[in-house]
């Protein structure tokens, strides 16, 4: 008969040849099983004295013991190179793309009038708006532009067929006649009117379509109307503007004379970089000016007590200097392959 | 307006080179739109004279010429030019010349000839594109002269952009007035001395309106050459001011007008008869204009006439029959002023403009006529001889534009500008462009000269004083305001909140124009009566669109030719209707609408996703999200751009608020877009409706949850089911939410499978299954009854 410590690692040595959890258990069933040489063992202790018995029961459980922990063992690495096996096979190639729906975008003008509204809903203008169909007065005439003033071949106006009163609008300032009657509307009842500041982003028209020009375009325009409003206060907000809608100050401002009847002094405004492709370019993006009195009384505000200025700026050009477009076209177009790079 | 720089320094020299000089313009509000170098750079061209020219002796179209190029010896030049020929002035390009496009000039053998330079067109010299010859000079051509020198090429073109308020710059004299005010250098103006009369020929004037002309000077000019050759100088100042010359006398004219800003005409003396009248037209009056276009004058247009007949449209346009030709030796020349509100706008109203038309519309000095007058008549006698009448002048001085004083209060200036400017430098400021300025308590009282059209008001004057200062020097500052909070309500969403989901929804923002080819709103919308437009542009932008759905089936169009198959798009904007009582414009209804437009696979091409092609749920369910967790309505409907059997409205809180649908096959095939797309638009502003959260208890009873599945006639929709069942559940159901919709094998053809879960619960206690059976039941009981279904696997 052999030794209990041969056994033991005779047990110790079948269990680690076993390759899977069914060998294991044959393995185990030689040492363990009803008829293994362990269960053997113990079966023949009835056979000797009690003495003895106490003895070798005592050292029979002892290797049992160790041939027990043996099995554990190697059952814990089996199930672990089984897990290590599941997972290795479970991998993922994890350069495949993703699944699912992709991304749509705003309009590249869009993602600039929004950048507008939000700079200057920062220093607290309110967003107007106003009709695309517009009356002649509200585009020209409370505007400072009378019929036949020379001022009005600046704009060549589409008109309707068969309507004398009525055109589409050729900028956004008629917004300033609406947004000042609706807010001295709302503050009839107060003495002093509060501040007006607002921004009316939206689309206008002119007949004029060629590489630089398209008949439907977008204008933004800004009125600031108080008791204490400057030019030089217009050209602390532009100045600022520009400066965040671009996030550098790495550009350059200037106010130019200029000429609108609804403004005075009028001022045109242009902007240049000083690096990249435009570097050193004055660029014109905008015209603006002192609200001219006349305006403000078609607004129905005291133009000896309130000033204000207003601005109407480009935000085509504008985009296209943010995000070097070369061609205003491509804008109107609806060109995915184009649209899709402003996501 | 174009001029030549060094013609604007004959009257003003300031020490400034082209480049500040154009600056200086712009920052004075005279925009250089283009300043353009007067020639090419080219090197070593000298006027050269032929001294002989014979024939090359082996080539039959070349010449031999011996040159003096005022170098000392004469130089031998093969030449190819017909028409060169001994005792011809020429510009002549030196051993060492460098022409136009960098050419240098070799000495070289040509046919076995020596040459030493090249005789040049005017073409090679890159003054003009006349290439038929060498380019002959005066006689009087100082030999061995630089030719830059000699023909003044070292010379800038400015182009400047005049604004309607300040036409006092319409001349070269106004630009240098301007410009001697701002630098302080000395304005020399043109000397001009009236011409003593000759003879005392006179035409009577008569000002029959004299608030629209109350100034015409006029003179008889006998026995002019009227074919006389313009003097290069004169030519070449016109041609730098962008005029060709066409004769001595309509040249004059021109260059009178360009020099000083008046508009001048000259009439065929012997063509007219009797006074010159200054005039309405009157009934069926027609005038022959020298553009050859025929017009019959409205009745706010005023005419010069003489006795028998309308000569011509007052400061827009002279006659053709009253006009000189080169036959004329009589002149009749007008030299007038006509109010800006007798002439504005009229030259538009017939479709053409002229120089004397927007100068006249925008304002000429009112004093200006009788010197202008003086000077063309100085240079016709000198170009073309002849004998000068005296001037005959019709005057209405109480007619002639007023010249009120503005009073400036100096605090509203500094108010208004922002900045502290001392009174002194007011004044200073104000004095530097000629305006007469009194002192009148804190004020000044101002009056503006004859030439300045612009300043009437205070505020004419707070600008004239930002110019002069310089806007440069107006401090950009942040402004100071009470400090407010803008409103922010939960009660909308900001458009961009619509537009951020779409595009989160994978759909790509267009803008596309709002007018259309009529065809579309045709078919579209059914619209046979859009608005129009009196000017489109072009017959495809003709008319206002009513929807936005036909312009991006034809995005969607215009990406299938450039092979994009999978289109989502949106817009958002205005579309346009006719409505009598309008808002906030009568007659028409413009509200904003959101629209978009999908088409192609549900998901762009990819692996492990079978491709599917988007459909009307896939659209609705974009729809939904749009307006969530507010709930819609949809309703089958027709609608002339849909699929009859697949559109319907869409209605929030019981009103219609747009619709959705598959593009009718129709339109599938006429736009050729090869797929059919569903749309969708819906008005804006419901979109942007939202409601303000409410809370509801959340019960901590458990709920019961029982499917249902009815099978009912493929007609019953599955809002009619839901609100059956609806009506018919106590309070205890929670949710009814269908889950499956099945047709096929195991229903009859003409029946169809719908099944529904139903969520039980009860805040206060947990339900029975008793309770959860009957309301099942009375489920069941209520689309047995009201419906016409039965319960699937019941009954078969």
């Amino acid at each position: 008969m052999e030794h209990l410590d041969q056994l033991v690692q005779q047990a110790a040595a079948d269990f680690a040849a076993a390759a899977d959890s069914a060998q294991l258990e044959q393995a185990k069933a030689r040492y363990l099983g009803k008829s293994g040489s362990l269960t053997e063992r113990l079966k023949s202790l009835g056979k000797l004295d009690p003495d003895a018995r106490r003895e070798a029961g005592a050292a029979i459980n002892a290797a049992k013991t160790a041939i027990e922990a043996a099995l554990e063992a190697r059952r814990n690495a089996l199930r672990e190179a089984a897990l290590l096996a599941q997972l290795a096979a479970e991998a993922l190639d994890v350069t495949l793309p993703g699944r699912g729906a992709v991304l749509g975008g705003l309009h590249p003008v869009s993602r600039t009038l929004e950048r507008i509204e939000q700079l200057f809903g920062s220093i607290g203008f309110i967003v107007a708006d106003g009709p695309e169909i517009e009356t002649d007065w509200h585009n020209f005439t409370a505007l400072n532009t009378p019929e036949k003033h020379p001022a009005r071949s600046m704009h060549d106006t589409f008109y309707l067929e068969g309507q004398d009163e009525v055109l589409l609008r050729t900028h956004t300032s008629p917004v300033q006649i609406r947004a000042m009657q609706a807010h001295v509307e709302r503050y009839k009842d107060c003495g002093t009117l509060p501040e007006l500041r607002v921004i009316a982003p939206g689309r206008v028209f002119r007949v004029d379509s060629d590489a630089t020009h398209s008949p439907m375009f977008h204008q933004a325009e800004g009125l600031w109307v108080g008791e204490n409003v400057s030019f030089a206060d217009l050209k602390g907000v532009i100045a600022d503007f520009l400066r965040k809608l671009f996030e550098t100050d790495d550009l350059q401002v200037r106010f130019r004379p200029s000429f609108f009847p609804f403004t005075e002094p009028s001022a045109e405004i242009d902007v240049a970089f000083m690096s990249g492709a435009l570097e050193g370019r004055w660029l014109e993006i905008a015209g603006c000016g002192m609200v001219h009195p006349n305006v403000l009384r078609f607004g129905g505000i005291d133009p000896e007590r309130y000033t204000g200025f207003a601005f109407g700026m480009g935000p085509d050009r504008l985009t296209m200097l943010r995000y070097g477009v070369n061609d205003l076209r491509l804008f109107f177009e609806g060109d995915l392959r184009f649209l899709s790079q402003f996501r | 307006m174009q001029f030549s720089e060094q013609w604007l320094r004959t009257f003003v020299d300031p020490q400034l080179d082209s480049d500040a000089l154009g600056h200086l313009l712009t920052m004075a509000g005279l925009e250089v739109e283009e300043a353009e170098p007067a020639a090419p750079a080219f090197s070593g061209v000298v006027v050269a004279s032929i001294v002989e020219a014979e024939k090359h002796p082996n080539a039959d179209k070349l010449k031999l010429c011996k040159v003096d190029a005022g170098g000392g010896e004469l130089l031998q030049i093969v030449c190819g030019a017909p028409n060169a020929a001994a005792g011809m002035k020429v510009p002549c390009a030196r051993v060492g010349a460098v022409l136009p496009g960098g050419f240098a000039i070799k000495a070289a053998k040509l046919r076995g000839v020596e040459s030493f330079g090249m005789l040049c067109s005017a073409r090679e010299l890159g003054l003009s594109e006349d290439h038929g010859g060498l380019y002959a000079l005066p006689e009087d051509a100082p030999v061995g002269c630089d030719i830059r020198d000699y023909l003044g090429l070292d010379d800038t073109l400015f182009t400047i952009k005049l604004t309607p308020n300040r036409a006092d710059c319409l001349s070269l004299e106004g630009v240098a007035r301007e410009v001697a005010a701002i630098t302080g250098s000395a304005l020399r103006k043109t000397e001009v001395a009236p011409v003593a009369p000759s003879h005392d020929g006179r035409r009577a004037i008569v000002l029959d309106a004299p608030e629209a002309c109350p100034r015409y000077c006029g003179r008889i000019l006998r026995g002019v050459d009227a074919k006389a050759p313009t003097p290069d100088w004169m030519v070449t100042r016109l041609a730098r001011s962008g005029i060709r010359a066409i004769s001595a006398l309509v040249d004059v004219t021109n260059y009178v007008m360009l020099e000083l800003g008046q508009p001048l005409h000259a009439f065929d003396n012997t063509k007219l008869q009797g006074a010159i009248h200054v005039r309405y037209p009157r009934e069926g009056e027609q005038v022959l204009l020298l553009n050859e276009q025929t017009v019959m004058p409205a009745a706010d247009t005023l005419l010069i006439a003489d006795e028998a007949r309308a000569l011509a449209l007052a400061g827009i346009m002279g006659g053709e029959d009253s006009g000189i030709t080169l036959d004329t030796s009589e002149v009749f020349l007008e030299s007038a002023f006509f109010a800006p509100d007798a002439i504005a706008g009229r030259a538009r109203a017939y479709g053409f403009g002229s120089d004397a038309s927007h100068r006249f519309e925008r304002g000429v000095d009112f004093e200006l006529p009788r010197r202008a007058l003086e000077r063309a008549t100085q240079l016709i006698i000198d170009i073309c001889g002849g004998e000068a009448g005296p001037v005959e002048e019709a005057l209405a001085a109480d007619k002639l534009p007023a010249r009120q004083p503005v009073r400036l209060r100096t605090a509203r200036a500094r108010r208004v500008l922002g900045i502290d400017l001392d009174d002194a430098a007011i004044q200073s400021l104000l004095e530097r462009v000629h305006l007469d300025v009194r002192r009148d308590g804190e004020d000044f009282v101002v009056t503006p000269p004859s030439w300045r059209f612009d300043i009437e008001i205070e505020v004419d004057l707070v600008e004239e004083l930002a110019r002069l200062h310089g806007y440069d020097n107006i401090p950009a500052v942040a402004p100071q305001g009470g400090l407010m909070m803008l409103p922010s309500t939960e009660h909308a969403r900001p458009v961009w909140a619509a537009r951020h989901l779409l595009a989160a929804r994978g759909y790509q923002e267009v803008v596309n124009f709002a007018f259309v080819e009529e065809a579309w709103e045709r078919d579209f919308c059914a619209n046979e009566d859009p608005i129009r437009l009196a000017n489109p542009i072009a017959s495809q932008l003709s008319v206002m669109r009513s929807s936005l759905i036909a312009g991006l089936v034809d995005t969607m169009a215009t990406n299938r030719k450039r092979q994009t198959e999978r289109v989502r798009v949106f817009e958002v904007a205005r579309v346009f209707e006719r409505k009598a009582d309008g808002e906030p414009v009568a007659g028409f209804h413009q509200p904003m609408r959101i629209a978009g437009l999908a088409a192609g696979s549900v998901l762009p091409e990819q692996w492990g996703e079978r491709s599917r092609t988007v459909d009307f749920y896939d659209v609705k369910a974009d729809v939904e999200a749009l307006i969530a967790p507010r709930s819609l309505n949809f309703v089958r409907l027709s609608h002339p751009a849909l699929h009859p059997g697949r559109a319907a409205s869409v209605s929030l809180d019981g009103r219609v608020i747009g619709i959705i649908g598959e593009l009718h096959p129709v339109w599938v095939q006429r736009y050729d877009l090869g797929t059919a797309p569903v749309v969708f638009e819906l008005e804006l502003d419901a979109v942007l409706g939202a409601r303000m959260p409410a809370y509801s208890e959340i019960s901590r009873m458990p709920a019961v949850v029982r499917d249902l599945a009815l099978v009912l006639g493929t007609d019953v929709t599955a809002e009619r089911v839901i609100d059956a069942l609806r009506q018919a559940a106590p309070a205890v159901v929670r949710e009814i939410t269908l889950f499956d919709v099945y047709q096929g094998k195991g229903i009859e053809p003409d029946r169809k499978s719908l099944a529904f879960r139903v969520s039980m619960q009860d805040t206060q206690r947990t339900l029975e299954d008793a309770e959860v059976d009957a309301v099942m039941a009375g489920l069941v009981k209520q689309a047995e009854t009201v419906l016409g279904a039965r319960l699937r696997g019941a009954g078969g």
